[in-house]
């Protein structure tokens, strides 16, 4: 077992080079000038121009750039924006905040995601099963920016029930409504997902072993049922947490929440390599070290999935 | 001993009836299962509703001139910017002062394929990685699931502008890669799941006993009997890439207003939503109605196909 | 400068909000009279919260060329000049610029202006300032330096770390020579470019890092770096030292960043903000009823249009002409501006902006802003009947800066009036945009637009259509034309620059360089909390006169 964790942490640095090289070529292969575009409108004198790529290395050929990038990220050194501030501090800014968010929607979402997803697996074909379909369809089908957008009007300013925008006051509580709003408009894959196990697992042997010997129902499918239909789940909401992280712009903006969703596509769109790649970087990372300890989690829930 | 004679009764040989079992027995396992399926499906109401509002849409992207006389792109007045329904547009006009309805028939075809490729870009690299990595193990596991790692890393959005823009020319089936092409790796990790567990079941190790080859256990046992969270993921995906190609229309790397797809009309109607609610309500119930069509459906086959949940009916 | 992504759409992110370069002016300063309700330097709670965006550049004037650090620059400093809400110069540091010949200026400063870290404002700290801003040297910070270009002595070619046409007579004395005569040069010194820099800044090693915790001589004052939360906030205090004839009257700026305008404008209506200078797309046609009078919708220096460069087939020589007429008259402006827009924008009747002093809606050549359909598809006839047209009539924009609205609109004007086909072309970043632009590959009709830096109808025009201007975009050359801005440039008075600029303009409608489309209005609003909000000629609220209630 530990032998594995050790393994699956060792295959992180080849998932780091991979990240940097994939995402740095990337963001070099987007078309247009980055530097020019920093000037608006105007385009700048040629001396201007070549004294500012000069500064970002942006004159060197493409290995060379990322050569350079990684020389300075092992020496600790991730960069500095085009403004001038040090990557590292802004991530460490950002983070946190993004953090909180996703972390927040992630559960919700799970817990909508299990225990609904199990009440219409238990109730296959009725009409709260159809009902909780329709409901979770509706609701994904909303696309993000018009949710949140309905949702800070009505709740937020009609209301007053919830903080309307964020800004430096980033809390728990204050964050509370995106994250909701978040949830509800993706729940319905986990929902699905968890309900398709339940049914399945109601079939299984082992459920109909502990109906035979007596168990009680709501043992049966609190231990058996649930427990057991969890993994496909739990992968999901891994895999919606890593989309979030990186996905929230759009949230980002509508409540004007200081995280790196925001940091992540102004970056993007201006090509500020260093950002990028140093934020997808440590995003990456985050990812393998979730992954290890959902695969290390199908194991408590699947006695029959073994690591060597 | 042996002097002892015994008479059996042997029964007469029918050499028809043998052969007509061994000839069941010998052909394709799936075209059984396929017709059982059918034959359950042919039972379910709701399979009818979905199917006929699949054909709808089909029928509306294929030939949309059946559906509506008006030129959604051709005849847009500022006078009638988010008018209210007039004889001839049922469901009222754009802010650009286009027919809502027009636009939303014209746009089945964009939006739904969009939807299908995706579903279909997804499913071809995802499940192999999926299952491969999981029913393998091993370094082929870490090997797999590690390049997906690093592709679920990528931004989306930075997928779709690099790919928007290196691709010579925009249309669906580069957008439907800038989208599929980066979407796979939450299906694989799915699917690896499902695997994981499944692999350990009696009658996998069983086939692998009975001599089956590694692969083919996995194409006739595995695979099947994982397939659950995929058409979950599948149907569900198709909305979503459907939304998608909203947001990324909202973006600005979508298809370009000339194209019509619902989600180019969401994403527009999203400024009038104060003044003119009704213009994002229709190509959203359209996308709404066409994604439920398409989960019932995936429902419906799923259970068909899975025996255990047809005997328990 | 110019508009970029100027406006954000709907929700979309701001993506690098607004590289419009705030020019001057405007913003702050208070003043120590004790004109203010309570007395000059105790912290009263009076603070003003408004709308701004993370600052892309250090703090540094002649570094800042977008709103979100104009915002604050011109709040933290005080030029030789200052624009009033209409965008008259008045001197401020300055006690005099004088010239004879429109070519060498002699400025005398007032006597008494301080840094806030103590130390006097000199003529040596214009100079100094000036000097290290235009030197090549350091490019990689001053994008603003091209303001320098016309003294005598800048060199593109070489840094130059003293300019020739700099010269610091006394302490409070110096020279600017220009290498050509301009009449309208001193109107342009109270823009940021030309603000003084403190000695701490000329000494500094690390210029980016002093730019995090910036002194300056303005209204307001960066009191401790603390202060500004990146990506969240900065908060300004008064400085008590400030002694030009702006009148403060509130006790301070909190300007918190928005990623979107729509962000900003809920909070408005949650009473979270009290002032903001935009208004989303999304509540363009309901902002006026939510606010009330509260509600800001005025003329401003901003200019939109868009450009067919010669080099596209189909608009080169009488072809070309015939074309751009056409498909001027082909878009009904009031309309668009009314419907889409509901009234924030204001129908273009030439190249400039109305809040400009000389604007006219009357220059000879105007007619062809005017929608008339019959007029239009006789043009394109004409030019038909030269050389048939083919293909998509295609107007390239950035997708990231909420311009879809206005493209489809005017793509639709066209193709109904001319029946022919024609859409928008998205580019989906500002910097594919540019850079197709700049290296002059782009293959459509292309988006174009400018805010003016400072208030003069010169600054609408030779920048964008002299022969090799900076943000000559269609690559326009015209002999007329030049020769006329010339001769504006160096006129001894007001009254006769106004008519050759005019003059210019009579070329520009027969050539249409530029199909001008609309004049932006600014739009902003405020709370029920505050009063006396003024929006100037350059979009920005008169921070200093606003009261809060």
């Amino acid at each position: 077992m530990l032998m594995y964790v050790v393994r699956r942490l060792l295959q992180a640095i080849p998932v780091f080079l991979g990240t940097t090289f994939l995402i740095y070529f990337m963001v070099f292969s987007m078309p247009g000038d980055p530097v020019l575009a920093l000037f608006g409108d105007k385009t700048p004198n040629p001396a201007v121009l070549e004294a500012v790529r000069a500064q970002y290395n942006l004159d060197q050929p493409f290995f060379v750039q990322y050569l350079l990038y990684l020389k300075n990220l092992l020496t600790g050194n991730l960069g500095v924006t085009f403004s001038g501030q040090e990557v590292s501090e802004v991530f460490a800014r950002a983070f946190p905040v993004t953090l909180k968010l996703v972390v927040m929607a992630v559960v919700i979402e799970f817990l909508l995601a299990v225990i609904i997803g199990l009440i219409s697996g238990l109730r296959k074909g009725g009409i709260i099963d159809n009902t909780n379909l329709v409901v979770a369809l509706v609701l994904s089908s909303v696309p993000p920016f018009v949710a949140l957008f309905l949702a800070q009007y009505f709740i937020g300013i009609k209301l007053g029930w919830a903080p309307v925008t964020v800004g430096a006051n980033a809390t728990w509580g204050a964050m509370f409504l995106p994250a909701l709003v978040i949830a509800l408009t993706i729940y319905v894959t986990g929902m699905r997902l968890m309900r398709g196990s339940v049914i399945e697992a109601q079939n299984a042997d082992y459920v109909r072993t502990a109906s035979a010997k007596g168990l009680t129902r709501g043992r049966i499918v609190g231990v058996h049922v649930a427990r057991n239909s969890l993994i496909p789940v739990i992968t999901n909401t891994a895999a919606s947490f890593g989309a979030l992280i990186a996905g929230t712009t759009v949230t980002e903006g509508i409540f004007n929440i200081p995280g790196i969703g925001k940091v992540l596509f102004d970056a993007i769109t201006r090509g500020e390599n260093a950002t990028v790649v140093t934020f997808v970087t440590i995003l990456t990372i985050m990812y393998v070290i979730v992954n290890i300890l959902v695969d290390l989690l199908y194991a408590v829930l699947d006695p029959r999935i073994r690591y060597v | 001993m042996s002097d002892r004679i015994t008479e059996h009764y042997v029964a007469p040989s029918d050499p028809n009836e043998g052969g007509e079992v061994d000839k069941v027995r010998l052909s394709d396992r799936k075209s059984n299962l396929w017709l059982d399926a059918w034959r359950d499906l042919r039972r379910r109401p709701l399979f009818y509703i979905a199917i006929a509002i699949v054909a709808v849409v089909s029928l509306a992207a294929l030939f949309p001139s059946l559906f509506t006389d008006t030129l959604p792109n051709n005849d847009c007045q500022l006078a009638n910017s988010n008018g209210a329904p007039t004889e001839g547009h049922p469901l009222g006009f754009t802010r650009q002062g286009c027919d809502v309805y027009a636009r939303i028939v014209y746009g089945a075809s964009t939006s739904l394929s969009v939807g299908l490729l995706v579903v279909l870009i997804t499913a071809v690299i995802g499940i192999p990685m999926g299952a491969l990595a999981a029913f393998y193990g091993g370094w082929i596991d870490s090997v797999l699931s590690r390049v997906g790692d690093i592709f679920f890393a990528i931004p989306y959005f930075l997928a779709a502008v690099v790919v928007m823009s290196v691709m010579p020319q925009r249309n669906v089936l580069v957008i439907s890669l800038a989208i599929g092409g980066f979407a796979w790796a939450s299906l694989a990790r799915i699917l690896r799941a499902e695997v994981l567990q499944v692999k350990n079941l009696e009658y996998v190790m069983a086939s692998e006993a009975m001599g089956r080859s590694k692969f083919s256990t996995l194409v006739r046992h595995v695979l099947p009997n994982s397939l659950t969270p995929v058409i979950v993921y599948l149907t569900i995906a198709l909305g979503a890439a459907i939304t998608a190609e909203a947001t990324l229309s909202f973006l600005g790397i979508g298809l370009g207003s000339s194209t019509m797809s619902w989600g180019n009309d969401i994403a527009q109607a999203q400024s009038s939503i104060r003044v003119a609610p009704m213009a994002l309500f229709w190509p959203s119930l359209a996308l709404t109605v066409t994604v439920l069509a398409f989960i019932i459906l995936g429902e419906l086959i799923r259970d068909a196909l899975d025996p255990k949940a047809r005997a328990r009916r | 400068m110019k508009i970029s992504k100027s406006v954000l759409g709907g929700v979309t992110v701001a993506t690098a909000s607004a590289l419009v370069l705030v020019g001057c002016s405007s913003s702050g300063s208070e003043t120590d009279t004790s004109a203010s309700t309570d007395g000059s330097a105790s912290t009263g709670d009076a603070i003003i919260i408004t709308n701004g965006s993370e600052p892309q550049n250090p703090l540094i004037p002649v570094a800042t060329n977008e709103t979100g650090g104009g915002k604050i620059v011109d709040a933290l400093w005080a030029g030789l000049v200052y624009y009033d809400g209409d965008g008259a110069a008045h001197n401020e540091v300055a006690e005099s610029i004088t010239s004879d010949d429109s070519q060498t200026f002699t400025v005398t400063l007032k006597e008494g202006w301080t840094f806030t870290d103590g130390t006097p404002v000199l003529a040596h700290n214009f100079v100094d300032a000036w000097n290290w801003g235009a030197d090549l040297a350091n490019a990689e910070l001053a994008y603003n330096s091209y303001f320098f270009e016309q003294i005598e002595g800048f060199s593109w070619d070489e840094s130059v770390p003293e300019m020739s046409g700099l010269e610091v007579v006394d302490d409070l004395t110096f020279t600017i020579t220009l290498a050509n005569a301009n009449a309208e040069f001193p109107l342009s010194l109270g823009y940021s470019a030309f603000y003084p820099m403190p000695d701490s800044f000329l000494e500094a090693e690390d210029k980016a890092a002093w730019g995090a915790a910036p002194v300056g001589n303005g209204i307001y004052t960066l009191a401790d770096a603390a202060d500004w939360q990146h990506d969240v906030q900065i908060e300004l205090g008064v400085n008590p030292d400030y002694m030009g004839e702006r009148e403060l009257a509130n006790d301070g700026l909190k300007i918190v960043f928005y990623a979107t305008q729509d962000a900003a404008y809920a909070d408005l209506l949650a009473g979270n903000v009290d002032v903001i200078d935009g208004i989303p797309d999304s509540a363009i046609a309901t902002f006026e009823t939510d606010l009330g009078d509260r509600a800001v919708n005025q003329p401003a220096a901003i200019f939109q249009s868009f450009t067919i460069p010669e080099r596209l087939e189909h608009f080169s020589g009488e072809e070309g002409n015939l074309r751009r007429q056409a498909l001027s008259m082909s878009i009904n402006r009031d309309e668009i501006t009314d419907v889409i827009y509901q009234g924030t924008r204001t129908p273009a009747s030439d190249f400039t902006s109305p809040v400009i002093s000389g604007w006219s809606d009357s220059v000879p050549g105007s007619e062809v802003l005017e929608y008339n359909p019959e007029k239009a598809a006789e043009l394109w006839a004409e030019a038909d009947a030269i050389n048939a047209w083919t293909g998509t009539f295609q107007l390239g924009y950035n997708a990231d800066g909420g311009h879809q609205t206005w493209v489809d609109a005017v793509v639709n004007s066209i193709k109904n009036t001319l029946g022919i086909e024609a859409e928008g072309a998205p580019y989906p970043t500002f910097a594919e945009f540019r850079t197709d632009i700049s290296n002059g590959v782009i293959e459509t009709a292309f988006r174009t637009g400018w805010q003016a830096d400072y208030p003069s109808l010169e600054n609408f025009l030779g920048p964008l259509y002299y022969t090799g201007a900076g943000s000559n975009d269609g690559d326009y050359s015209s002999e007329a034309f030049d020769t006329l801005i010339d001769e504006g440039r160096t006129a001894s008075d007001p009254e006769t620059a106004i008519e050759k600029f005019q003059e210019a303009q009579e070329v520009l409608f027969q050539d249409l360089p530029a199909i001008p489309l609309w004049y932006s209005n600014v739009t902003g609003g405020y709370a029920e909390t505050v009063s006396n909000v003024v929006f100037d000629w350059h979009s920005v609220p008169l921070f200093y006169e606003i009261t809060k209630n």
